[in-house]
Formats: C-alpha cells, structure tokens, sequence
C-alpha cells in the first residue's frame, strides 16, 4: 500500500542544507525566555550591526546570526555559540559583543574570560564538548533546541524535520506506526509514565468518526520547563509528532494547550503552524497524502489542574478546568465527548525520533521498564541550573555532581525535590538510585514532569513540604472534598509546626489525613498532593519532631522558632530598638545594653533593621 | 462601586470579540483573554454580556470560569503588572524577600493588590519557566532575571521616573 | 433482551443489565451506598466520594462514576473504604455551619445523616471561621452558603433544567456555589423552581418557610381560612408519613387540614378543570382566527416568569388564562361568602398547598397580589400536620368543601407533565365538535422520565389536524420557543413545565432526589385516579358548569376576564 507523495522531503532537505551553507559562519544566540531576559535580543542585534559589512570577515564571505531556542544553560545566559569552531561563550553582554567579533571570529583568537568556568576545577572550558553540563547528556527531545532557528522551517528540515511524518505517510500503515511506538518502550513524559503506544492503541481502537489529539503543553509544576523549551526551541518536531500521532490514531484535528504564562512559545508555535501549513506539512492532504490534519492552539489562563487531562479537556471546551471521573477516559470519550488522544509535549517531541531511528535504537537507551532519554528542569541549590536530557537510569549523583557541578557555595547536599508539588524528596541515600518510573515510585517519589530542586543543608523541609502544600491548596479546584478539605487541612497543620505551635498529635493527624487524601481524590492532582508531606515525614521525621518538641529548626529557616537576641557586646544603648518595638518588648536604660522580654517578642524583627550598631540578631 | 465598573463599556466592540470567536462556547477563555486585554480586568458588564449572548452560557457560568483560572482579574490591573515567580526554584532562591521588598516599595495594603494611582499590581505566580534564572520577576510581557530585594527596588524606582 | 451478566458485591453474586453505574447495581444488592453528589436524573459529577467502594485489581473506585462489568468484586464496606468515608464527612463538618438543632434542613439532612451512621462524634480539624450573609432575598428559596458542601448538584439541576443561575465561583477551597457574582437571588434571572433545593443534601438551599405565618391567620379567629391543594400534592404528601410514592391521600389531606384549623377546604383540581375551560376556550378562538398559534400554557409561573425575562416578544402566545391557583383565589374571596355565612372578601384567607416553591412567587406577582395569601409548599404542609401532633395514619378520610371542591380526571392530570395538554384537548375537541372524544387517552403526552421531557401528539378534530408539543425543562421549553420564532414550529399548542416530568416533580415536593421512579410512580397515581374518577372531562364538572351558570356566564366573558384572566410584561433587563 505504498503512497505517492507530492513533496519530495529528500529534496526539500537538500534545498535546506544548501540554504544554511549559505549562510556562512553561523553564529548561535539563545532567545529563549531565560536568555531574553538576560538580554539577548540586544546580542543578537550588535552581531548584526558588525557583520552587516561583510568585507571585515576575513575568513568567511558571509556570517549569519541564529537566534535559537533554549540550550538549557539558562543560568550561564546569554550563550553565543559558534558550532564551526566549537566555542560556548557565556554570560555574554551586548559590550562584549565586539570583542568576540575582533578577536575570535575575525582573528581566531578565542575570548578567554567570556568562556565557561568549571566549577570543580576552576578552568576555562575551550571546547564545547568538554562542558560537563553539556558532555554527559543524551539529548533526544531536545536534540535541536539551541541549535537552529526555531522560527525557520528551512532549519527543521535540514536536521530532518517531517522526514518521519513523510515516510509514514508513504508507507500509509497506521498500525505499523502504532507498533513501532508500542516496541520502542516509550513512556508519557508527562507524569505518570503510561505507556504511550498502549494509549495510541486505545485510541486508535476508535477509529472511524471525529477524534482528536491533544498536545497537553501546560507545563504548571513549579521549577520544571522543559516542555517550554521544546515549544520554543524546536516547535516543528512537536508538530510532526503530533501529526504522527493523529495519522496513527485516526484523528484530523489537533490542539495544542499551553499556559498563557508562556508567551514566546505561543507566538513560535504560531508562526510554525503557519509554515507547515504553507508547506502542507500540515493541513488538507498533507503531502499530497489521504491524511489531513489542522492544529489549533488554546491558551490556558493560569491552572496547574488543567495539566490533568480530563481538567485539560474541559478547559479547551471554556468551561472550569474541573476534572472529569474516569471512566470513561479520553480514548473513548474525550474533547467534545469524541475519542481524544492526550499526550505531553516531550512524549510527542520524542515520535519523530524513534519514527527515524527506530524502535530498536531508543530501547537500547534507559533501563528495563523505562526506555529513552528524560529531560530533567535542574534547579534550586546546584551550580549549574538548566535544562537537561540524560538517558533513563542515570544517577541523582551524576546529575547533581557531574551535569551539575556540585552544590553552590560549598554547602552539603540535603535532598532533592523531584516531580515538584507531585513527587516527593530523596535524600543522600538516594543518590545512587537509578532515576526512572519504578525505582523513583518505589522510593516514595515520582519523575512527574522532571522537575529536579536541589536542596541543601540550610534548607527546611517542613517548610518545603509548607510550600508545596500551599501550592496544591491554592491550584486544587475544589470540586473533591478529600483534595479540596485536605489539602486546605494539611496546610493549617504544617502551618502550625512552622509557626511553633505544633504538638505531637498533629503528626498522626497529619499522616492519617496525607493518606485518605491520597486513596480518596478525583485525580491525580490530588492523589499526589500529599507526596511531599509523606516523604519528608518518612526522610525527615526528626526534623517534624525538633519543630514540635523544641521548637527549633534545625535549618535555622523558620522565623517563629528563632529569638530575636541583642548582641550585649554590640549594644551601646542608643534606644532606638526600644522605641521602635512595637508591642514594647525591649527594655534597657540608656547607654547601657538593652534586652529583650522573649514572651512578648512577636518576632517582627522590626529591632532588627533599626539598630545602627547591627547588635541584634537571630538566633 | 469602584471606579472602573462605571466605565462605559463599548458593545460594538464587543459583539466583535465574539464574532471573532463564532459565538461558540469553547472560546470562552480566549474571548475573556481578549477583553482583559483591553479593559486590564474583567468588567461585569461584559461577563453578563457573554453569558447572555451565547449559547451553553449563563452570567454565572462565564463568571465561575472567570474566577477558576488566576489570570483573570476582576479589579483592574496596574499600567505595570509585576509577577513574582513563587516557583519552587524562585521560593527555593528567595522570592519572598523580593515580594517584600515590592510591597514595601509600593506601600500595598494587606489583601491590596494595586496601587492606588493604578500604576503598578502585583501578584505572585507559579512559574514562569524560567527557574534557571531565579529568582524572577516578570514586569508586563518583560522578565527580570536573578531579583534582589535591591535590584526589584531599582527597577521599580526607574519605572516610576519614567511616569513622573 | 438485554444481557444478563453478574458481579460481585461484598462476596454475593449479583446481576445486572443496563444499571449506568456500580451504585444502583450495589442498591440492588440491598446495600445502600452514601453519596451527596449522585443524582440519578442529573449527570454525575463524582466529587464527594463518599460512594468510594473497594474493587479487586481496580482499587478504590467511586461508585457513581464506574460502569458495571461482569465479574467485577467489589467491596463496599472495607476498613480503607470506611476510613475514606470518615474523613470526608470530618471534613465537610469542620467547614460546616453546624447549628444543626435551628437548621430548616434538620431531620433531613443528608451530611446529619451519615455523620450520624458513621459515628462522628469529634472533628479534628479546623473549624470554619468566617460564616457569609444568607440570602432570604427570594420569596421562594434560601441560600446559605455556610452549609454547603459543594456537591453541584444544584448547580447541575439548574444547568440541566434551566438555565445555570447558580454556578461555581472561584477555585479550591474558596469555591462557592452563587449566582453570579454573589448576587441575591431576587436580583439575577431565578425562575424561582426549586429544582436546586430540590436536591441539595444539606441545608444550603431551602425552600422560604411561610409556615408561621400561616399559623398565624390559621390560630386566628378574626380570619377565615381557606385552603386549596394542587394535584399533585395528593400523590405525593404521604411519603413523608410513610405511604408510597403515588397512593392519592387527598381525602386524609383535606381531614388534616381541618383538624390544623383551617375553615374552609376546597381543590386546585376544581379550579384546574376551569382553566380547562377559558384556556381551551381561548386555544379555539385563536385556532379560528389563526392568531398568536402556537399557544403557550401560562399555569407554571416559573415558565412564565421565564418567558417575561428572555423572550418578552412571545408573550401574545401565553394564554391569558390564570393559573389554576390564580383562578381559585379570586373566586373564592368573590364567590365564597355568598355560599358561606361570616366569611366576606376582606376576612378571608386563602392558602394554598402547591408541590411548587415558584407559586409562592407568583403571588407576589403585580397583576395577582392579594388574591392568594400564602403558598406552603409540600413539604411544608407535611411538617405543619407533624407540627400540629397530628397521626397521618389514622386519620378518616374526609370529602371536601362544596362548591369548589368537585373535580375531574381532567383537573388531576394537570400535575403531570403533558396532563394540562391532555385535559385542554379533551375540551377543545368537545368546544369545536359539541361531541367528546371517544378515547380520552392521550397517551402520546404522558411520561415523566428524562426521555420524555419533549413530546407530541396529533389530534383529528373533525379533520382539522391539531399538533400538541409537551415540554419539560425551561432548557427544552427554550428550543420550542426558537422553533416559533425561526417559524420552524409546526404545533399549535405548547405545554410547558418548568420542573423536569411536571409538578409531580415539584421543588416543594417531597425529597425524592435519590429515585427517579418516584416522579413516575407519582404520575401513575394521578393517571390512576384520572381512569377512576366517574367525570374526566373538565367541561362535564358539575361544579363547573354551576359556577358559569350562577356567576361567570360563559368562558371568555367579561367576569371570567376580570377574575380568570391576566397580563404579562416584559422582566428583561436592558443590558
């Protein structure tokens, strides 16, 4: 059954590699939203300015400046990257913009501070290849982020952009598309971690009337952007992946969900529909194909709870982002009551690359229930923040230490928070532990989307699991009572610890009600909201206890537990604590040190920013 | 009654807003994005409008989907909307410092959240997706990498020169 | 045939057909499941998982939301189910209002009921602090939204009957269930139907209790009291005192209403037959003159009330004729101390017990004030006789006052969806032919399930053929509506009822949420009483044909206008 098409990818290819030939030296400026904001937009502009004249190019008759999507290295931002002499510059300023325009690119002499530092060994890294941040990722999903023009449909078909969509389309076997997805091993990157072939299947199994797929772009957990970076960075591949999905599952229409907090995605996503569809890579009869196929994209308007599917749903039909019982899942009954294909963006990102490399070729990756790469959002106390694709199994010490360069400023590393507000924290023992589905829910956590906060010993983590829970009870949507109650409940108990007024019952309360919730809630939201309660009260007990019994935290975070003392040493007498107290707590003759009543501090600290002499301090 | 509801709400350009959106229910959202951009805010008059005018609505369901999803503002917004990202990576680095430090700056009021002149409101968001750079803050459709309570306090005093 | 397949519950086989979900399976394996969300007749909403149930590879499960399947095991009762049970109802009652002992809905309380059969006796968690205004502000219903629990199923049965007054407001744990904005429900486009206290399980909604004040004209000497009983209170009253679901104990009513104080005691059913009469009238006046067709019944004020809000450009289909209770009120104050000694026009009192919380505002209505003085629904007559110490049971049976008491099949039909239809056909047909139709029985019109809350039939009057459409539901009373004004309509004359199979189903009604079969039940029993009564056709009342010959001349005249007749105006509110 072998179709004819009219567009001829290996040609079009051509065309687009002989294109980017032309361009001469290609110069790689980040514009993804971290190096924006860093100021790349004025980067970019300088680079144009001095190569606008082309006859100081010695080396070269032409230089041509990419902005592209994320690297990943957004801390190091902004990054200028030249491929053909495989140099990362970082932290580039637009002043700095000559200086490597002069020195490396017209004389070959590489800019020496402007280059990436080692954290460990303290050396400037020369090559690319040699960024430890860079050297031990395996980059699928992210493969091109950083390395094209996101808004040039030229560039994604040079690096094989629709060349997968084309050979399926050719070969017109949906159930063979199904299969190679099924084999391949792979795995929602959303969170949950479901097969993702056995859901094409479900799918697919009806097939015949209206169906839809549906991109769920609304990455909502705090501290994980991943999904972003795939939509700014390299949003064809997302698109050929969803195309893929919607010939293998029967469906002719698509929707792409993204929050409304992710403004630059929405605009490249945009402007890439609009030139698939000019290509008819998209469209009527794509290729010249029997397969249709439109894409739409929804803005979100600011709700964790629509990352759920069945919350997604009702959300691209206007209503509240309350979920739905399932049954009936989406397969069968989805977007619009027709059956609706749901899947993630790094899910999706993923199908061109195992439709060109084959199954074989990604299950070769990860480890035995989790095949492939995972993208990891590396934030919080670590030196190197940033985006990261490493191979399933791969160790929380290599990504820490290795990819990461170790903790900031010398500190100890506590634990770390993965899978954000969903997952749970692993701590040292942890660090071995080969980071995939089953090991990770095995110890009491969850890959969720990848987000990965790193924690250290400064780091209170009954105020990290205050946090989270704040977090859940102000994104539940209310419609269960187990998550609605619950979660408000667990907060005032957390709250109360924090604050010091905690007592021991509150523990087995706090427990008792982390569990029902997790057994009674609609969804996953809240099923998985008391994570972080439960595994900080299983890895940090001790630290529960020191709150309620002593009062004290160990972390020294919690303001409650600390005294707000006056330095006798340091205090000259000048008043000025005593009269800026504003429940009179502080007493003292003149010129002589003062004191404070503990029992009526309120521990404004108002004292604090008041005293000339710095004698007062927590302690 | 505050102020802003007793701006005169513009029907023609409303019944635009809706056409655009081919009076269907599953534009909802964008139709609401839409007129927030105009307005700052939601008036009620419009909420009551769309749920008068199309099919499958009613006031009170466009006004529940107006009060389900954070961005929609019911009060008008400040001419500079400041975000705090209160992510996990920004809470981890110290945004509430910088929270702080804005409220101060802006004399807000507990349970306030615009000033009074209608030139700056703040709000804290979940994130941004822009942990690398925490923690930020995102003054309209700008992002401010790497806040102190400093730095917000000079980014601030500079808008401010700008208005006087 | 449908398939017979098993499961299990709790170890015992039990079979199934085509049971929506787990919970009425379950509930027919004699094991009652706890919920506030599930509504049989509203969509599910899974949301207060109470009916969380235990199954064999599938885990905790709500009942509600899960289709059955053979082989299925499910555990209904298991130490992880209870404790999920348990902490759900500790937690509605820490953010519950819980002056319980002064609540309208004690007794009947649905979150007092588990709480009780769970054996909550401490709340661990934090109460509720701030409680928000109730509003009183409808003459029909009551919001206090410190008592609810957030179940939607008011929210649903206003999305699913009317037209979503009532919606969620906000997220989490703020959520609240309001008309727009909080506004007072007197203030936004409120039908007044009851369907949203109808089934909430606690006492956020209510019906406004007129109770007191009816005990006090009742215990009043200088007043005379007259009370008139709808249809479909008849079938319906003795649930509360443990009779089924449609026995007719109307005769015990009228006893009880006596024994209460109450002088006077006469039927709506009487004044349903003389709505019959005017109204049919009108139907063939405008048949003849081919004006304002279709004709739209007018005897469900929340229809009516809707049709003044959103379409006030139909109004010239409304039949003019009051509604029954409009009708009966006047007359009595008019005719009543012509037939009765100390009563006059300024002393009397007319009560009325309607299965309707929307009567109570038509009475309020500009052109009907002071005709009607109270409306007590139901539900609150019901805890009147309890009220009064009066034993339901062994009450004897009572007729009731003449001349306003007689009726027909054709008035006690009116309670059901497609009854009012009915009875108006067999008099139209009569009023144009001078002959009766020879089966009354229009079968086509009956029905209250959800199936049949649109329906037609076509009658041959001598040739001229007659279409009828039955609504029920504002939702598909709105679809009939735009039929008319895209002049799609093919029918002649609309019945519309607000409340979803008639007033049977009436918001004042006794609870009935839980069954769906006790609207139909209730429905055969008016058909029932319909088929035994020796007059069925309105026209062939005795009491009725009296009532023209001694006052009212002839249906349509200009006493009938004056007392049987009213106007309509425009409620839209310009935007």
């Amino acid at each position: 059954m072998i179709t004819k098409l009219k567009t001829d990818i290996k040609e079009e290819q051509k065309l687009a590699q002989e294109h980017i030939k032309k361009q001469g030296l290609r110069v790689l400026v980040c514009a993804g939203t971290g190096c924006v904001a860093n100021g790349s937009l004025k980067v970019i502009e300088k680079f144009k300015e001095l190569g606008a004249d082309v006859s100081t190019l010695t080396d070269y008759d032409k230089m041509t400046i990419v902005p592209t999507g994320c690297h990943g290295f957004c801390e190091q931002g902004v990054l200028v990257i030249i491929p053909e002499k495989h140099v990362t510059y970082v932290k580039v300023k637009e002043a700095d913009v000559e200086e490597i325009y002069n020195s490396h690119i017209k004389n070959n002499k590489p800019v020496e501070r402007l280059l990436y530092t080692d954290p460990k060994s303290g050396e400037r890294i020369l090559k690319n290849e040699e960024i430890n941040f860079y050297a031990k990722q395996t980059r699928t999903a992210l493969a091109n982020c950083g390395k094209i023009n996101a808004e040039s449909i030229e560039e994604a078909i040079s690096v094989r952009g629709y060349e997968a969509l084309s050979n399926i389309l050719i070969e017109n076997n949906p159930e063979s598309v199904i299969e190679q997805i099924e084999k391949s091993g792979l795995r929602g990157r959303g969170g949950g971690g479901f097969p993702t072939g056995r859901k094409w299947r479900f799918t697919a199994a009806n097939r015949g009337g209206k169906s839809y797929v549906v991109c769920n772009g609304d990455e909502g957990d705090p501290g994980a952007f991943m999904d972003r970076s795939v939509m700014e960075g390299d949003p064809h591949k997302l698109l050929e992946g969803m195309a893929i999905a919607a010939f293998a599952v029967g469906a002719d229409e698509g929707y792409i969900y993204v929050r409304a907090e992710y403004p630059l995605a929405i605009k490249r996503l945009r402007k890439a529909i609009k030139d698939a569809e000019e290509k008819n890579f998209l469209g009527k009869n794509i290729m010249g194909s029997d397969f249709s196929f439109t894409i739409h994209i929804k803005e979100g308007a600011g709700a964790f709870v629509c990352g759920e599917e069945t919350a997604l749903i009702a959300s691209i039909e206007g209503e509240r982002g309350m979920p739905r019982p399932k049954p009936p899942f989406p397969a069968n009954k989805g977007l619009f009551g027709r059956p609706t294909l749901i899947n993630n963006v790094e899910t999706l990102a993923n199908v061109p690359v195992i439709m060109l490399k084959g199954a074989d070729w990604f299950s070769k990756m990860g480890t035995e229930t989790s095949k492939g790469t995972k993208t990891f959002a590396l934030t919080g106390e670590v030196n190197n923040t940033g985006l990261i694709e490493v191979p399933m199994g791969t160790t929380l010490r290599e990504i820490i230490f290795d990819i990461g360069g170790g903790i900031r400023g010398g500190k100890k590393f506590k634990a770390v928070q993965i899978g954000g507000p969903s997952g749970g924290c692993l701590t040292e023992e942890h660090l071995d532990l080969p980071m995939d589905y089953d090991s990770l829910l095995k110890a009491g956590a969850m890959v969720g989307s990848g987000g990965l906060v790193v924690m250290a010993e400064d780091t209170c983590m009954i105020e990290v699991a205050r946090f989270f829970m704040n977090f859940t009870k102000n994104e539940s949507c209310g419609k269960c009572v187990p998550c609605r109650e619950g979660t408000k409940n667990m907060l005032a108990i957390l709250e109360k610890i924090v604050a010091g007024k905690g007592e021991m019952q509150d523990l087995e309360l706090l427990e008792e009600l982390a569990k029902i919730v997790k057994d009674g809630s609609l969804c996953g939201l809240g099923k998985t909201a008391p994570n972080p309660v439960l595994s900080t009260l299983k890895y940090f007990k001790d630290e529960y206890i020191a709150h309620i019994k002593d009062k004290k935290c160990p972390a020294g975070v919690c303001t409650a537990m600390k005294t707000v003392m006056i330095d006798e040493n340091k205090c000259k007498g000048c008043t000025k604590c005593a009269r800026t107290c504003p429940v009179g707590a502080i007493d003292g003759v003149v010129k002589q040190p003062h004191k404070i009543n503990q029992d009526k501090c309120i521990k404004c600290e108002a004292c604090l920013n008041s005293c000339p002499f710095k004698a007062i301090g927590l302690k | 009654m505050s102020e802003a509801s007793v701006v005169k709400l513009d029907r023609k350009k409303l019944d635009e807003i809706l056409e655009t959106f081919h009076y269907s229910k599953s534009y909802l959202i964008a139709m609401l994005q839409k007129i927030q951009e105009i307005y700052k805010y939601l008036p009620e008059e419009a909420m009551t409008y769309i749920g008068e005018k199309i099919d499958g609505l009613s006031p009170a369901t466009v006004y529940g989907v107006a009060t389900f999803y954070a961005q929609f503002s019911l009060e008008p917004k400040g001419k500079y909307e400041i975000k705090v990202c209160d992510g996990t990576a920004c809470h981890v680095r110290g945004s509430m410092p910088v929270l702080n430090a804005i409220k101060s700056k802006l004399k807000l009021q507990e349970g306030k959240f615009t000033t009074e002149n209608g030139l700056f409101s703040l709000e804290t968001v979940s994130c941004l997706g822009a942990c690398g750079l925490a923690p930020v803050v995102m003054i309209n459709e700008k992002v401010y990498p790497q806040m102190t309570s400093d730095a917000i306090s000079i980014v601030i005093d500079t808008l401010m020169k700008e208005e006087v | 045939m449908t398939d017979i397949k098993t499961l299990f519950v709790d170890g015992k086989e039990v079979e199934f057909t085509d049971e929506p979900n787990l919970l009425e399976v379950i509930k027919k394996a004699g094991i009652t499941i706890p919920t506030f969300c599930y509504r049989p007749d509203l969509t599910t909403f899974g949301a207060c998982r109470m009916c969380v149930v235990e199954i064999d590879g599938r885990g905790i499960q709500s009942s509600c939301t899960m289709p059955p399947e053979a082989g299925l095991k499910i555990h209904t009762n298991t130490q992880r189910v209870r404790r999920i049970r348990k902490t759900v109802l500790e937690l509605l009652l820490a953010n519950h209002d819980r002056n319980c002992l002064t609540c309208d809905k004690s007794g009947n309380c649905e979150l007092q009921k588990y709480s009780e059969e769970y054996g909550i006796t401490k709340i661990r968690y934090k109460n509720k602090e701030e409680l928000l205004p109730v509003d009183e502000s409808s003459p029909s219903i009551v919001r206090d939204s410190n008592k609810c629990i957030l179940c939607g199923a008011c929210v649903r049965a206003c999305a699913e009957y009317q037209h979503s007054v009532l919606g969620f407001a906000n997220r989490g744990s703020k959520t609240l269930v309001q008309p727009m904005k909080g506004k007072p429900l007197a203030d936004v486009e409120c039908v007044n139907c009851g369907q949203c206290a109808a089934v909430c399980p606690t006492g956020a909604l209510t019906i406004k209790s007129d109770i007191e004040r009816v005990y006090d004209v009742v215990l009043n000497p200088e007043y005379k009291t007259v009370l008139q009983i709808a249809p479909s209170v008849r079938v319906a009253l003795g649930e509360v005192f443990g009779l089924d679901a449609g026995e007719n104990s109307i005769k015990k009513i009228y006893a009880a209403a006596r024994k209460i104080g109450f002088d006077l005691v006469f039927d709506t059913n009487f004044s349903a037959d003389l709505t019959i009469m005017e109204e049919a009238n009108e139907f063939v006046e405008r048949l003849t003159k081919g004006e304002n067709l279709p004709i739209f019944t007018s005897c469900c004020p929340a229809w009516v009330k809707y049709l003044e809000m959103t379409h006030p450009d139909m109004l010239n289909h409304l039949s003019s004729a009051k509604s029954p209770q409009g009708m009966l009120s006047p007359v009595i104050k008019e005719f009543a101390p012509k037939y009765y000694e100390g009563f006059t026009k300024e002393n009397i009192k007319v009560i009325s017990i309607m299965p309707c919380t929307a009567k109570k505002y038509e009475i309020t209505r500009e052109q009907l004030k002071g005709e009607t003085d109270f409306v007590l629904t139901t539900s609150e007559f019901a805890k009147m006789i309890k009220s009064s110490g009066i034993d339901f049971s062994v009450l004897k049976e009572e007729e009731a006052n003449s001349p306003f008491g007689g009726y027909t099949g054709g008035g006690t039909i009116f309670g059901a969806s497609g009854g009012v239809a009915e009875a108006a056909v067999r008099t139209a047909y009569n009023m144009v032919t001078g002959e009766d139709l020879k089966d009354v029985n229009i079968t086509p019109l009956r029905g209250v399930d959800a199936s049949s809350r649109s329906k037609e039939a076509v009658i041959d009057i001598k040739g001229t053929k007659v279409k009828i459409r039955v609504v029920s539901t504002l939702i598909e009373a709105e679809k009939a509506v735009r039929e008319v004004k895209e002049g799609k309509a093919d029918f002649q004359m609309l019945e519309v009822m607000a409340c979803p199979g008639g007033c049977i189903n009436g918001g004042g009604q006794p609870i009935s949420c839980y069954d769906s079969k006790i609207k139909e039940e209730r429905a055969q029993g008016l058909y029932k009483e319909d088929e035994e009564l020796p007059i069925r056709l309105c026209h062939k009342n005795p009491d009725i044909i009296r009532i023209y010959k001694d006052h009212l001349e002839k249906p349509g005249s200009h006493l009938a206008h004056k007392l049987l007749h009213t106007t309509y105006s425009s409620k839209k509110k310009s935007l």
